[in-house]
């Protein structure tokens, strides 16, 4: 499945840079809000679904690739966090949905660790 | 720990010529004085803390572990500090002002000021970002706003035990620029520290010291956390209970003031941080 698809079904906002979302197809999907989990947790190129919105989430983010950030409960980073994000290229997107709901749909969508 | 020392002062602006002209002339005119300080203190105000942490109680207790400098910081409230400053008249011991804000990542975070004038500013903003939810006793514990002999003044209805909606970065700043220090709480501990919570120390706010908790020393944590090593370290018992006191910090500054404490994190003008459990 394509960060596109999951962006259109999920009606997810972006916040960064428009991409060739087509082209994306995260690894898998990994849901914490401690960043130091995160970090040893998430996969390489996965979608990570998260509450945090500190400029730190940006760091974990590009160290590992990251497809995509999905910020959830309505919370939102700061400008200095977005343009960091633009500038390392990486993707946020935002969602007035709970972690929960999103981790859900995903699973229903087929992004399954396997 | 060899905080302090030269090699690790930031170049005053100008020349060094300046700088010695500036630390002779602190040696000159300031007679230091070594406090013993316990930097992160509750009282029954927080629900966690021992019903024994009532001023006369804390203030026997820290003297007797040679303390002479306590901050009073219970989680996101400070009606209890002019109690605990008033059972302190006299003694010795010098009380800060301060509390221990639950940002909106979860990260604890010491905010120390100098007076209480300063300390209610701040309060006000925290009472404003904290969720209108009520404490739960049974599940939290009693928070009690007690007189400088311990009784019972009122509880306080407000859940404490929760994030003001404040970031990390807000609030240093707004400490800050209130004349006081802030200080993120032990950064070891997986609950509520700032490493567990962020993954390493934000490089977005100034950060002007860390605190590790009782459960290892500064080397150790320097091991474990080698982003921490260049950060000033402060090290606290977070006294929840009488027996809790580490006084851990011996620092040398001219006066029981956050102006001073900021010279002896930094270890200018002669004045000093020394870890004692180090």
């Amino acid at each position: 499945m394509t960060l596109e698809e999951i962006i259109e079904k999920l009606e997810l906002e972006l916040l960064t840079r428009p991409k060739d979302f087509s082209q994306v197809v995260p690894s898998g999907g990994y849901a914490a809000d401690l960043l130091s989990c995160v970090m040893t947790g998430a996969m390489h190129q996965g979608i990570w679904v998260t509450l945090q919105a500190h400029a730190n989430i940006v760091a974990v983010g590009a160290l590992l690739e990251l497809s995509a950030i999905i910020i959830t409960e309505g919370a939102r980073p700061d400008q200095d966090t977005l343009a960091k994000a633009n500038h390392e290229g990486l993707t946020l997107l935002a969602t007035s949905q709970p972690t929960f709901n999103v981790v859900g749909r995903l699973w229903e969508l087929g992004l399954k660790n396997s | 720990m060899g905080i302090g020392t030269e090699e690790q002062l930031t170049p005053a602006p100008g020349a060094g010529a300046d700088r010695e002209d500036l630390q002779a002339e602190g040696a000159e005119q300031d007679r230091l004085e070594t406090y013993v300080a316990e930097l992160h203190v509750h009282t029954v105000l927080s629900p966690c803390a021992e019903v024994e942490m009532i001023p006369p109680l804390i203030v026997q207790a820290a003297l007797a572990r040679g303390i002479n400098l306590i901050a009073v910081t219970d989680h996101n409230a400070s009606a209890n500090v002019p109690a605990v400053q008033k059972a302190a008249a006299g003694t010795g011991l010098v009380v800060w002002p301060g509390l221990e804000l639950q940002t909106r990542e979860e990260v604890h975070l010491l905010c120390l000021f100098d007076t209480l004038e300063s300390l209610s500013a701040w309060q006000a903003v925290v009472d404003k970002h904290l969720p209108p939810l009520e404490n739960n006793i049974e599940f939290f514990g009693e928070q009690f706003a007690v007189d400088e002999t311990g009784a019972f003044i009122r509880r306080e209805p407000r859940l404490l035990l929760t994030s003001a909606s404040l970031s990390l970065k807000e609030a240093i700043e707004s400490v800050t620029q209130l004349g006081g220090l802030a200080i993120p709480a032990h950064v070891d501990r997986k609950a509520f520290g700032l490493i567990a919570n962020l993954g390493f120390v934000p490089t977005d706010v100034s950060i002007e010291a860390l605190e590790i908790s009782r459960h290892l020393n500064s080397q150790e944590a320097a091991n474990r956390f080698p982003q921490i090593a260049g950060f000033p370290l402060i090290q606290s018992g977070d006294v929840h209970r009488l027996s809790e006191f580490l006084g851990a910090n011996e620092l040398t500054m001219a006066a029981p003031t956050i102006a001073e404490l900021r010279l002896a994190l930094q270890g200018r003008m002669n004045r000093r941080l020394k870890v004692l459990t180090s």
